[in-house]
């Protein structure tokens, strides 16, 4: 299964018709795209327009591979769950985001081992053949990600958090109880 | 041996859905310990989290007045419920929101721009600067010529 996803806040009609049209010459791929505020119609793709985290999260891990734009929830959870990823950024010259910052996010992330990038139909096309060939299996498991974020940065927020009182897990540490 | 609830700082942590929400289930192990509570934009997160409770509020920005307006209000009342010791946002605006309410009673408050933002900060986070006590960007870079400041990120 092929899960796409374009988020919740706008529509992004390009990367869903280059999918649907990918699927057309693949009947033997179910595809399930998560379409947001799309108002559009598909013939080859499923589709649904909202789900939940506890659903995303689940249909990212049933896929084969994800579609998506370079939105930071799906590129986290695909990372995390060492899915491969293939990454359409929106762009602001077709009205597909307020501005072009998911170009600079894709900058970034593409240097992630299971992440390739598409930016336009004919890109989808040749990446969604080749990961589905197997081409990405060999080093999709470089780097995984774990599910939290670094530990300076949340060295960082525990202290403000605790700012001025005893942070209560080295509080526990040094009780008896704890010590026997 | 649970800590009396007095030196246990009570923590709002404000984030919209998607993945604002997500970076911030990423900090969740920094709160181990306090009193958590949760807003955010999207109801169904409550089947995620185990410890902690969720308080909803409307999404909304500069263009949707209506909607703004709902937000504040439902912020405001959430910040007033929960009398945080201690705000901490991953965004977007809700969370500029949430810390201009939460500096009212005497909150300490903690905005982390989005790791989405890599050359520029997020509108949000431009807001948050005049406002939180601590702006953080997830790049180094970014954060040397806004003012924000770098203290790792969540990947």
């Amino acid at each position: 299964m092929i899960f796409a996803t374009v988020g919740t806040q706008l529509p992004f009609d390009r990367l869903l018709l280059s999918l649907d049209s990918w699927a057309a010459g693949r009947p033997d791929i179910p595809v399930l795209a998560q379409t947001g505020t799309s108002r559009l119609r598909f013939q080859n793709i499923a589709t649904v327009g909202h789900v939940s985290q506890a659903e995303f999260r689940a249909r990212m891990t049933e896929a084969r591979v994800v579609v998506g734009h370079a939105g930071m929830g799906t590129i986290l959870t695909a990372a995390e769950l060492g899915k491969p990823l293939i990454l359409m950024p929106r762009l602001a010259r077709y009205g597909e985001h307020r501005n072009d910052h998911q170009l600079d996010t894709l900058r970034e992330m593409a240097r992630l081992s299971n992440v390739t990038v598409a930016r336009s139909e004919e890109e989808l096309h040749a990446q969604l053949d080749s990961a589905l060939a197997g081409d990405f299996e060999a080093d999709r498991r470089r780097d995984l990600v774990t599910a939290v974020a670094t530990r300076p940065l949340l060295d960082f927020v525990r202290e403000f958090v605790w700012k001025d009182r005893p942070v209560s897990g080295h509080a526990d540490a040094t009780t008896p109880r704890a010590a026997a | 041996m649970p800590v009396p609830s007095r030196s246990r700082p009570v923590v709002l942590a404000v984030s919209s859905g998607g993945g604002h929400w997500v970076q911030m289930q990423r900090l969740t192990s920094a709160f181990e310990g306090a009193e958590v509570h949760y807003a955010t934009t999207d109801p169904t997160v409550s089947e995620q989290i185990g410890a902690g409770e969720v308080h909803v509020y409307p999404d909304a920005n500069k263009t949707t007045p209506v909607r703004l307006a709902l937000c504040i209000a439902r912020l405001a009342i959430i910040v007033l419920r929960v009398r945080p010791d201690v705000i901490v946002s991953t965004g977007a605006a809700g969370g500029v929101i949430a810390i201009r309410l939460g500096r009212l009673i005497g909150a300490r408050t903690l905005f982390i721009d989005s790791i989405a933002n890599a050359r520029e900060l997020s509108v949000s986070a431009r807001l948050a600067l005049g406002v939180a006590d601590r702006v953080l960007s997830q790049w180094p870079a970014v954060a040397e010529h806004t003012g924000a400041d770098y203290r790792g990120a969540v990947l």
